[in-house]
């Protein structure tokens, strides 16, 4: 059919890649040669499409230009594009088709259609571009968690019957769980009946942190092994002082050094040096 | 949005449908990988409301569930009873508060161990208490 | 075993049945005049409130009839779970399996010792 402008806008694919290149440098949103490849392809890919969709603005033709997109907008991220710059790539290519469509048409009814169907397609694909870029995201975020709290907390066996296990970073409650059965599976493995849980590489202590300690300490003792906590620097013994926590229950000690000094007393264990 | 999958209904008169029914959970929760902790408080929360069932409802039926919201994969398990209601829902859910023989710390215990928990209860018209875990949360 | 009675739970108890073990429990305490009583619940998979307050009870039944009562081999999912029901099964002692049991049993028995403490922390 040949009524349709949008389809025609293939004849003019030189013209609007060089319009588009301009709008692009324009706005900053450019890279050079790499860039020239993939809006080449995408361009061809494009027009093709409208062409063969033919005023249809979801057709299966445009469904692999999405796919396309999907490839360019996550390679511009690696790239350093912020997700406002794919926006504007193809907001660019927009301007610079509608631009060439007022050139080629001059019926106002025609042309507003057209640039309407324009809208809606390309619309869609900045939103696409946007979701991609936050899926990618988002997998990144996830992976980097399931290495944080798998790093974060090793167990380590001090003595025999003795684990200790440090935490560094923020103790919340998700990774609290991760700490406690992590803890308490390895006093089983290894049989230990004290374990110390160093948080000197804890930044700070408040009255849910310490919540978790408390709940992290009951746990172990109510598998029949007893917990003491290392590490208390004295800001955080300030802290829980003055925000009221009562630490009272647990054996709490300055340093990992003192902490295994406690748990070999348990054991009836003595450290002599030879003479 | 949290949209169900596979879904059964287990009519609860008597303490002895109490571990069947725990089994049936289980088995909800091994299918899809839910980890051996947080099925175990998915159990145990299970455990505790349909004891609540039994003793204030006078039995009544439990639908599990499973559930996806898109992202997680979790278990769904609802408790329904005929029973009296509630009189006075946030001091049911006020740690330390019970009026049958238990240790009281029923409901708001049971809400610590799961990750949504949703009470509807009017007076004479009996209880529902919908609990999911999910398999990440 | 001596003065003490061990006794494994191997399947999850309803209700009815864990009343049952109750009672028995206490009747052969006081038939066999034991010392103590070592409760495996390795492979129990859950305790609920009902379970930790039956665990309760025999412990200071036991108490009373001057034996002591420990639990042992519980999985490391039922102790968290316990803590965030918030039960903390006062006045039962726990040992991490039927070995470090008999030991803790053991040291009571010479000891005297009846505080509910799994070690004698006095040098602190």
């Amino acid at each position: 059919m040949q009524n349709n402008l949008l389809a025609s806008l293939k004849e003019h694919q030189n013209k609007l890649l060089t319009t588009w290149s301009q709008l692009l440098q324009a706005n900053g949103s450019t890279d050079g040669a790499t860039e020239e490849e993939e809006s080449k392809e995408f361009a061809a890919l494009l027009l093709d499409a409208l062409h063969y969709s033919n005023g249809n603005t979801d057709s299966d033709e445009l469904e692999k230009v999405h796919d396309l997109l999907i490839g360019i907008s996550s390679s511009r991220g690696r790239r350093g594009f912020s997700p406002r710059e794919n926006a504007q790539y193809l907001i660019a290519f927009k301007e610079a088709a509608s631009k060439i469509l007022s050139e080629v048409e001059s019926d106002p009814s025609k042309l507003y259609t057209a640039n309407l169907q324009l809208s809606t397609i390309l619309d869609n694909m900045a939103i696409l571009t946007f979701e991609s870029y936050m899926k990618g995201r988002e997998d990144v975020i996830s992976r980097q968690i399931d290495e944080i709290s798998e790093i974060s907390t090793p167990v380590i066996r001090v003595w025999d019957g003795v684990v200790a296990l440090p935490i560094i970073g923020t103790l919340d409650s998700s990774r609290t769980q991760v700490v406690m059965e992590n803890l308490l599976q390895q006093i089983v493995d290894t049989g230990s009946s004290i374990a110390i849980l160093d948080i000197s590489g804890v930044p700070a202590v408040d009255s849910l942190v310490a919540q978790h300690l408390i709940k992290t300490v009951s746990a172990t003792r109510l598998m029949g092994a007893e917990c003491i906590i290392s590490g208390i620097r004295p800001e955080i013994a300030q802290t829980v002082v003055h925000l009221g926590i009562d630490l009272t229950g647990i054996i709490t000690k300055a340093s990992l050094a003192s902490a295994l000094q406690t748990a070999f007393d348990m054991l009836q264990l003595t450290v002599v040096k030879r003479k | 949005m949290t949209t169900a999958t596979s879904k059964e209904e287990l009519l609860i008169v008597k303490e002895q449908d109490v571990v069947p029914l725990r089994n049936r959970v289980k088995e909800y929760g091994v299918k899809i990988g839910m980890s051996i902790l947080n099925q175990t408080k998915l159990i145990t929360a299970t455990s505790e409301l349909v004891r609540n069932l039994l003793k204030y409802g006078g039995g009544g039926k439990v639908i599990i569930e499973s559930v996806s919201n898109g992202r997680d994969q979790g278990v769904r398990v609802t408790f329904i009873d005929n029973g009296p209601g509630i009189k006075d829902i946030s001091l049911a859910m006020k740690d330390g508060y019970s009026t049958g023989k238990s240790l009281g710390l029923g409901l708001p215990g049971t809400k610590r161990l799961v990750n949504e928990f949703d009470i509807q209860t009017e007076l004479g018209n009996g209880t529902t208490v919908t609990i999911i875990k999910w398999k990440n949360g | 075993m001596g003065d003490f009675l061990l006794v494994t739970i191997q399947v999850d108890l309803y209700d009815q049945l864990a009343e049952n073990l109750e009672s028995d429990l206490i009747n052969t305490i006081n038939k066999n005049n034991s010392k103590g009583v070592l409760i495996d619940i390795s492979a129990v998979s859950i305790i609920d409130s009902f379970m930790g307050r039956i665990l309760g009870n025999i412990a200071v039944m036991s108490k009373i009839m001057d034996a002591q009562t420990v639990v042992v081999g519980m999985q490391p999912a039922v102790a968290i779970t316990l803590v965030e029901l918030g039960l903390s099964l006062n006045g039962v002692i726990s040992a991490l399996n039927v070995e470090k049991g008999m030991d803790l049993l053991r040291a009571k028995m010479y000891n005297g010792d009846n505080e509910e403490q799994t070690y004698d922390d006095s040098n602190q």
